[in-house]
């Protein structure tokens, strides 16, 4: 056992405290080259990374940067800055410590490069950006240690995969130096272990005492939850009566509109006035930091935030996390539910709120879950190439290099280490040459390789675009918008571009939990006033949607082959059994469709249990295997758990619909052309380099000189269809918006076992699908027609049909 | 094919959903902001290599209208090719085919800002030309009658609760704006203050897409 020395037992010893025993453990294995550990929110984990940190330091005889620590957020990164100082100071340590985010002036910034601090605190892009200078080694000699916070949520994302290769390099530049993880609990902690070490080292994982059992419960309510749709609104009495219960409560959504709307209404009913506030990621900076500073201090009796309060640093006193809507993950949930009480060996409570009936279901499920630490989450696949082309330009940035020596660094990532030598030069010659079959750039290649056998770049000053465009976050084109001042006035937060293009002056909406009326737009900024007396339109958020987690959707099915559910309340039984009389439960390895008549038109419904997003997906490829049959499908609408397709005529065999070859090249053909597919290109398209971001100077200045990806997509898919870039494309679609390869699974589940089951009317299944929102209408040329009918009605309400003969002369369309 | 009809001047114009005008009683085909060698210009500047495929492109749906209207004279609006070095990357291949287009007809290149008139490709060059009581130049004056190119105006609708923005001719009383022809080109929005302050109050467009249609122009709102 590796013994604390003095000062630091001291330390200890002053404030009464022990050292835990994983912090001893990692102590313990200081030198192993890579430690993962795991340990529940308040388990004192970022004091067990830097300890020996700390302990190697103390002797004051290490020169230069010794210990670099990424976190997903710069927040934490200068949060963790102040939580070390304390220590570092009381025991009189002679270390540096100083964080660099981009929020860092461009002076320390560049001092830093200089003058590297004994322990440097920063972001993975911050990161990819140091490593893309040429004195990168000069900075990086004497690094010891890195240290990674949060790596189980780094290891969800492209974020992560961009920050392994930066290690991969680092590891180059520093032979020695030793990774550590700080992870939450998880699923499948070797996954991560993988992912942090260099392959093939070994890395032991440390696992924390997790704590008590969390006292998890649904929150009763007087009021049953509606058939359909989100947002709890129902539950407002019982969630505040919670709220004047406890010191403070996370009242977490999974939808920032739906965080709006709820906050909103909280207000309406909050008679006494508690204080409430709210947070999430599109609020302006000034306004999220507002929140944050009043509720360490105290200030707030609850706060009605997304995803945006996941990670992070501990918020004062929370007793109390009450979740709205289902929870769609588990291990999200148990993430959340550690956010209350932070006191070690405390138990954490929670509340859940199902939004609508069939949500209770999977509440239920959930908290099984929990109780049962059955935790989920998708395997990682192989590091995603567009994160790869990336970092081929930032090796380039930082000066010639020899393509073996990289090929073999990059495997040394755990996620790269199946990276065939083919795809590297793939991604190579896409990066030097754009990789396409007609050698048009042979002449003004990006990279080039010279007689020496490296490559450069063609053009250095090439490096300073490379800069611009480093990252893998993808924002959603957003607006500021603001209160309407002659002098600019309060920042209030961002909407979608597309958002605002669907406003008109006079047009209301939700920001901040404030009515505001749209002003209109000066210099890309949106401009409103203040309106408490209107009904709002929502402001929409790109964020993304969750979709329900394949293990959490599976024991739900699980849950309908039982004969009875003591555990349900009595709506939602009954109305399981009602389904269970009229037509029968959806099964785990079948597909159960319906089929009957409502209002005049066949209805379809598909029970496929494959998560929100696959299940649109979906929905596009069934009706257009059924406009193809002939069905005339109308349209279709899509939860987590099934999608409701409408149209003229009654489906009478399914099964030919569900071949799996034919969905494939449904998918292949018809779905490439779809806008889903040229989102999941224009972000690939981004992070490889093909296109540069665009900054807000240059879209504020409407420069004609930028296009639209779309339409690269189209020119791609005409000419070279197989170019890299739509084979990334392709390999992309099979998660996230589109998930295809959820429906696979789907397929591989049920192996063609399809029950169609033709009835009279609506099924009480099948019954809150037509609340839901969202529908997609089904046209070949719905926007072309659309727009004919928009068209006509501003040319009519701007009187401008002249006179009759005019009128007609101008209206002829002739096809 | 699908058409909108516009009056300018007396002169009875057809906005084509390409992108193209057609003026049937002359007949003229005018086409603008071509860009040609576009990713070629990105790539020599250190910027994206992007598919280089758009000369092929645009060059395809200029071949079709020219198939379809069948006109006697081309007139090219200007910014042609994308910049003056433009002219070099264009491939045997593409000379010839823009060669194939001109015969048997009257080509004109009108100077752009991006290029001189072409002097090399077919043709003939020009700074302005006047047709009637039209006046055909790249950047718009306030002549009336004139039709220029030059900001790539796109129109951007709400419908159904999403937008739609595609390239787009503007006219009034006196002007008429084209819409870029050009595979790889951007587009100002319709109501950006220069297009604005070019434009009457009874402004219009037409969007182009398989099914061209017209449009007012909304005012005190861009988007």
């Amino acid at each position: 056992m590796a013994d604390l020395p003095r000062k630091f037992h001291d330390w200890f010893a002053q404030r009464g405290w022990s050292i835990h025993p994983h912090q001893q453990d990692m102590l313990d294995r200081a030198r192993d080259p890579s430690l993962l550990l795991i340990a529940p929110t308040g388990g004192g984990k970022t004091l067990a990374g830097f300890l020996p940190t700390l302990v190697e330091l103390a002797g004051g005889d290490h020169a230069g940067l010794h210990t670099l620590y990424v976190s997903p957020l710069k927040a934490l990164a200068s949060d963790i800055r102040r939580n070390l100082t304390v220590p570092v100071t009381e025991m009189g340590l002679p270390i540096r410590i100083e964080d660099r985010t981009g929020d860092t002036s461009a002076t320390r910034r560049k001092r830093q490069r200089a003058d590297p601090p004994h322990i440097l605190l920063t972001t993975p892009e911050s990161l990819a950006l140091l490593i893309s200078y040429e004195d990168a080694p000069r900075m990086f000699a004497g690094l010891r240690r890195v240290v990674i916070d949060e790596i189980h949520a780094l290891s969800e994302s492209k974020r992560g995969d961009q920050l392994m290769l930066a290690l991969s390099r680092l590891q180059e530049m520093c032979p020695g130096m030793r990774r550590v993880g700080l992870s939450a609990t998880v699923e499948d902690p070797a996954a991560i272990a993988r992912f942090l070490a260099r392959h093939p080292d070994p890395c032991e994982i440390i696992h924390a005492d997790p704590g008590p059992d969390p006292d998890i419960a649904m929150l009763e309510t007087d009021a049953a939850p509606p058939w359909s749709g989100g947002g709890g609104r129902y539950a407002i009495p019982a969630v505040l009566d919670q709220v004047r219960r406890h010191k403070t409560t996370l009242i977490f959504h999974n939808t920032r509109a739906q965080a709006e709307i709820f906050f909103h209404e909280l207000w309406l009913q909050n008679d006494e006035g508690l204080p409430i506030g709210i947070h999430h990621g599109s609020l302006s900076r000034e306004q999220r930091l507002r929140v944050e500073a009043a509720m360490v201090a105290g200030e707030l009796r609850a706060i009605v935030c997304t995803g945006s309060l996941d990670l992070g640093i501990d918020w004062g006193d929370v007793d109390l996390v009450i979740q709205i809507g289902a929870p769609k993950n588990v291990k999200r949930l148990v993430q959340r539910i550690g956010r209350a009480n932070h006191r070690y060996n405390a138990p954490s409570k929670a509340l859940l709120v199902p939004a609508n009936r069939f949500e209770v279901v999977e509440c239920v499920a959930a908290l099984q879950a929990v109780i049962e630490r059955d935790l989920d989450g998708d395997p990682r696949g192989p590091g995603p190439r567009d994160v790869l082309c990336q970092h081929i330009l930032i090796r380039a940035a930082a000066g010639p290099f020899d393509a073996d020596s990289l090929y073999d660094e990059v495997r040394g990532a755990g996620a790269y280490a199946g990276l065939s030598r083919a795809d590297f030069d793939a991604c190579i010659a896409f990066v030097a040459t754009g990789g396409y079959a007609l050698r048009a750039y042979d002449q003004w290649q990006r990279l080039k390789q010279g007689a020496d056998g490296l490559w450069h770049l063609r053009d250095p000053r090439t490096a300073q675009r490379i800069r611009q465009n480093i990252g893998t976050i993808m924002d959603a084109d957003l607006l500021k918008v603001r209160m309407k001042n002659r002098r600019g006035g309060t920042p209030l937060g961002e909407i979608e571009e597309g958002f605002a293009a669907t406003l008109t002056v006079g047009n209301t909406f939700l920001i901040g939990g404030q009515i505001v009326r749209y002003e209109g737009l000066r210099e890309m900024i949106v401009e409103v006033t203040r309106r408490p007396d209107k009904e709002p339109k929502i402001a929409t958020f790109m964020g993304t949607k969750f979709a329900t987690s394949t293990q959490l959707s599976e024991r739900i099915l699980r849950m309908f082959a039982e004969g009875d559910w003591p555990d349900l309340p009595a709506p939602t039984r009954d109305w399981l059994h009602l389904q269970r009389e009229r037509s029968q439960l959806p099964q785990t390895d079948r597909i159960l469709i319906e089929s009957f008549p409502h209002e005049g038109r066949a209805h379809t419904c598909v029970y496929g249990f494959a998560g929100r997003n696959a299940m649109q997906t979906l929905g596009l490829l069934l009706t257009a295997r059924m406009e193809e049959q002939g069905l005339h499908p109308m349209g279709f609408v899509s939860t987590d758990y099934a999608t409701l397709i409408w149209g003229l005529d009654m489906l009478v065999h399914p099964e030919p619909l569900f071949d799996r070859a034919g969905l494939r090249e449904t998918f292949e053909t018809w779905l490439a052309g779809n806008a889903v597919m040229k989102r999941t290109f224009k972000q690939s398209a981004v992070i490889s380099g093909l296109i540069e971001r665009q900054t807000r100077g240059q879209r504020k200045s409407g420069k004609q000189a930028t296009f639209s990806a779309d339409i690269l997509y189209d020119v791609l898919r005409k000419y070279e269809p197989d170019h890299l870039l739509m084979d990334i494309t392709r390999e992309e679609a099979l998660k996230g918006l589109v998930d295809f390869g959820r429906i696979e699974d789907m397929l591989d589940r049920t192996a063609g076992r399809v029950d169609h089951v033709v009835l009279d009317r609506v099924t009480p299944l099948a019954a809150p699908l037509f609340l839901e929102a969202g529908r997609v209408p089904v046209e070949g040329s719905a926007t072309e027609r659309l727009l004919a009918e928009e068209a006509s009605r501003l040319m009519a309400t701007a009187g401008l049909e002249m006179d009759p003969a005019a009128e007609k002369r101008h209206w002829r369309a002739e096809d | 094919m699908n058409i909108v009809n516009i009056s300018l001047r007396s002169a009875h114009l057809q906005a084509l959903g390409s992108g193209a005008l057609h003026w049937p009683e002359r007949r003229v085909l005018v086409v603008s902001d071509l860009h040609l060698g576009k990713s070629e210009r990105m790539a020599r500047r250190g910027g994206a290599m992007l598919p280089p495929y758009e000369t092929h492109d645009t060059l395809t749906r200029l071949d079709a209208d020219i198939a379809r209207c069948d006109p006697d004279a081309v007139i090219s609006l200007g910014d042609s090719l994308d910049d003056d070095a433009a002219r070099a990357g264009l491939t045997p291949d593409e000379c010839a085919w823009l060669a194939r287009l001109q015969r048997g007809r009257d080509w004109i290149w009108i100077a752009g800002n991006h290029d001189p008139a072409p002097s090399d490709l077919g043709g003939r060059s020009a700074e302005t030309l006047t047709l009637g009581p039209l006046t055909f130049r790249h950047i718009a004056t306030p002549a009336t009658g004139e039709i220029s190119g030059h900001y790539h105006p796109k129109a951007r609708l709400a419908v159904r609760g999403t937008s739609v923005s595609r390239p787009c001719f503007l006219y009034d009383e006196t002007h008429l704006i084209m819409p870029a022809y050009g595979t790889y080109t951007g587009g100002l929005d319709w109501c950006a203050p220069p297009l604005a302050r070019l434009m009457g109050r009874r402004a219009c467009a037409v969007l182009t897409g398989k099914h061209p249609c017209a449009v007012p122009v909304p005012r005190r709102r861009a988007a």
